[in-house]
């Protein structure tokens, strides 16, 4: 079995600079899914950066590209990312989960640039399979990109969503699953019997790739647009917590609540030094 | 009543490009001429009603208006978290026909009776809950609420149910009670098929010099409040009837609407707390709970 997070890839500038986003969410709302925000940060950016079509001004231009987060609880990544490419200012940052805020802990669709609001676990796939089915409908040619978790993947309605994609020939459907392998008590195996996603996938009839999920270049290879006649399924293998040395691979660091400013400054600490490759 | 909505639904899709049919897992003659002539908007995908709920928001986020079809009690209990998310928070332009409202499936016993989808479902905000009487009902429902902006839930009973609504009104409203009679001490107030043993009670009644009305809701949420409240002002004694639990339906939405008018006596007829017990026909399991034609006779003679 391929160890695809053998290489430890060193953080960029701009890695850093949408991790030190995250923080800043988590110091405005003192809270928040630390370690499932830090594992999604470069499939985002890749996403965003190189993959998607969209228009932050134009959030509803009908060949935009979909993109669902379905692991709703690492909404503080997307917010990072959509930030970045001009949809809502960083203000918003420092009123997360606050009253009256813009941005809670889960997306909401009312936020530009989220599609639907996620956060139950399970449902941003299906919504995904309906976006891609109506998509064929109409003949637009425009993609649907759904970010799936292992740990969501206990959801038996994420199973049913892959049969309906798979049986649907959606060829412009990409799930993308952020394998960190750690959700809240302990592994998708040791919490749920789940492993062996890719033979899962495999078996579940989806065109099956795997990487390194912090790996920018492999993402964008893997995420390159390819005609198929099937849904793809890409298996990014990441750590969760990444970039953060202590929260790395730590079940502890799920998610916090009542974070102090002493925990923030230690955790901008960490994501600043230079990491060992 | 089940033929005529899927009738109706293949008219209006020959009409309206935006209408897609999602079905679980029926029979295979349902809908035949739907998917010959509308293959790329007929879908039967599984008996799989979580991803039913979701994927059909997921068209309705694309502007088009799913029809989803299967049996009440899977069609509310299984899915009730995407309904209440994917369908109810965001506003979908779905629509739910649920087979078998009430007791209609008694025979298959107490996993496929629906005796509590009105309650759940009137916690759903923007949710509209519409239970016909009959064919005639539910073709006026379909047209009159094909654009409505948000979900509905169709409470479909079984099927060559009598019809009671012919000539009652012309054309359907969300919300808007129906009354028969001119009578206003005493009123019956009842949803969907029960409306036909209101209708035989009030002949029965009033072949005995007994004055009772009738007030019909096809819509059980939004029901027009102040409607109810101007209908109610004269009436003394009100009798609610309906094919669910007395916990959460017509029974308790009534009660919530007139808890605060005076000089009224209010009694819910409908299933107890409890779990239903026993198999036999419908109208079979209606009678075992005094909820037949005879049953509520008889506790209205008691009251009026």
């Amino acid at each position: 079995m391929v160890n695809y997070l053998k290489k430890n890839f060193k953080l960029d500038n701009r890695s850093v600079y949408l991790r030190n986003l995250i923080i800043d969410g988590l110091e405005g709302g003192m809270r928040g899914h630390i370690g499932s925000s830090m594992s999604l940060v470069e499939i985002l950016r890749v996403l965003y950066d190189d993959i998607l079509h969209f228009n932050p001004k134009k959030t509803k231009l009908e060949n935009r590209d979909r993109f669902i987060l379905s692991k709703g609880h690492g909404c503080l990544a997307l917010y990072s990312i959509l930030i970045d490419k001009g949809f809502f200012s960083e203000k918003y940052l420092k009123s997360f989960c606050k009253i009256d805020s813009m941005l809670g802990g889960h997306p909401d669709y009312k936020i530009p640039g989220v599609e639907t609001t996620t956060g139950s676990l399970g449902h941003g796939l299906s919504i995904g399979v309906g976006m891609a089915i109506a998509l064929k409908i109409k003949k637009n040619k425009s993609k649907v990109y759904v970010v799936i978790g292992d740990g969501e993947s206990n959801e038996g309605s994420i199973w049913e969503a892959l049969m309906s994609a798979y049986k649907n020939k959606l060829d412009n459907l990409i799930i993308i699953l952020d394998h960190n392998n750690l959700q809240t008590y302990g592994s998708p195996f040791q919490v749920a019997g789940l492993d062996k996603l890719k033979q899962k996938m495999i078996s579940f009839g989806l065109i099956t790739k795997e990487v390194n999920g912090h790996d920018v270049k492999g993402l964008k290879l893997a995420l390159s647009k390819k005609k198929t006649n099937r849904p793809t399924m890409l298996i990014c293998h990441t750590i969760k917590g990444k970039g953060i040395s202590f929260a790395e691979n730590n079940v502890n660091w799920h998610h916090k609540a009542n974070l102090d400013s002493k925990t923030i400054e230690s955790l901008r600490k960490s994501l600043n030094k230079p990491l060992i490759i | 009543m089940r033929k005529k909505i899927l009738e109706e639904l293949y008219k209006a899709a020959k009409k309206n490009k935006k209408i897609v049919f999602i079905g679980s897992d029926l029979g295979p003659d349902i809908l035949k001429n739907f998917k010959k002539d509308f293959p790329d908007r007929f879908f039967m995908e599984g008996a799989a009603e979580q991803n039913l709920i979701s994927s059909a928001s997921g068209m309705a986020h694309e502007g088009f208006i799913p029809y989803v079809n299967t049996i009440a009690s899977f069609l509310t209990r299984r899915c009730y978290e995407q309904i209440y998310i994917n369908l109810g928070m965001h506003k979908s332009r779905v629509r739910l026909i649920a087979n078998g409202g009430g007791v209609v499936y008694a025979p298959l016993g107490p996993t496929h009776l629906a005796l509590d989808d009105i309650s759940l479902l009137k916690n759903i905000p923007n949710m509209t809950i519409l239970v016909p009487a009959d064919s005639v009902e539910v073709i006026k429902m379909m047209r009159a609420t094909i654009n409505h902006n948000g979900p509905i839930y169709f409470r479909i009973a079984k099927g060559g149910d009598p019809i009671s609504t012919e000539g009652m009104y012309k054309k359907f409203k969300i919300g808007k009670p129906y009354k028969i009679g001119k009578e206003y001490k005493n009123i019956i107030v009842s949803t969907g098929v029960m409306l036909d043993t209101a209708l035989k009670i009030r002949k029965e009644l009033n072949s005995k010099k007994k004055q009772i009305g009738i007030v019909h809701c096809p819509t059980i949420k939004p029901l027009d409040s102040s409607e109810i409240k101007k209908i109610f002002k004269k009436t003394v004694n009100v009798i609610t009837i309906e094919e669910h639990g007395l916990i959460g339906g017509l029974g308790s939405t009534i009660n919530d609407i007139l808890k605060l008018e005076k000089n009224k006596k209010i009694i819910n007829l409908g299933f107890p707390d409890s779990f239903v017990k026993g198999y036999g026909r419908q109208h079979e399991m209606l009678k075992k709970y005094n909820l037949d034609f005879s049953g509520i006779l008889k506790k209205i003679k008691k009251i009026i």
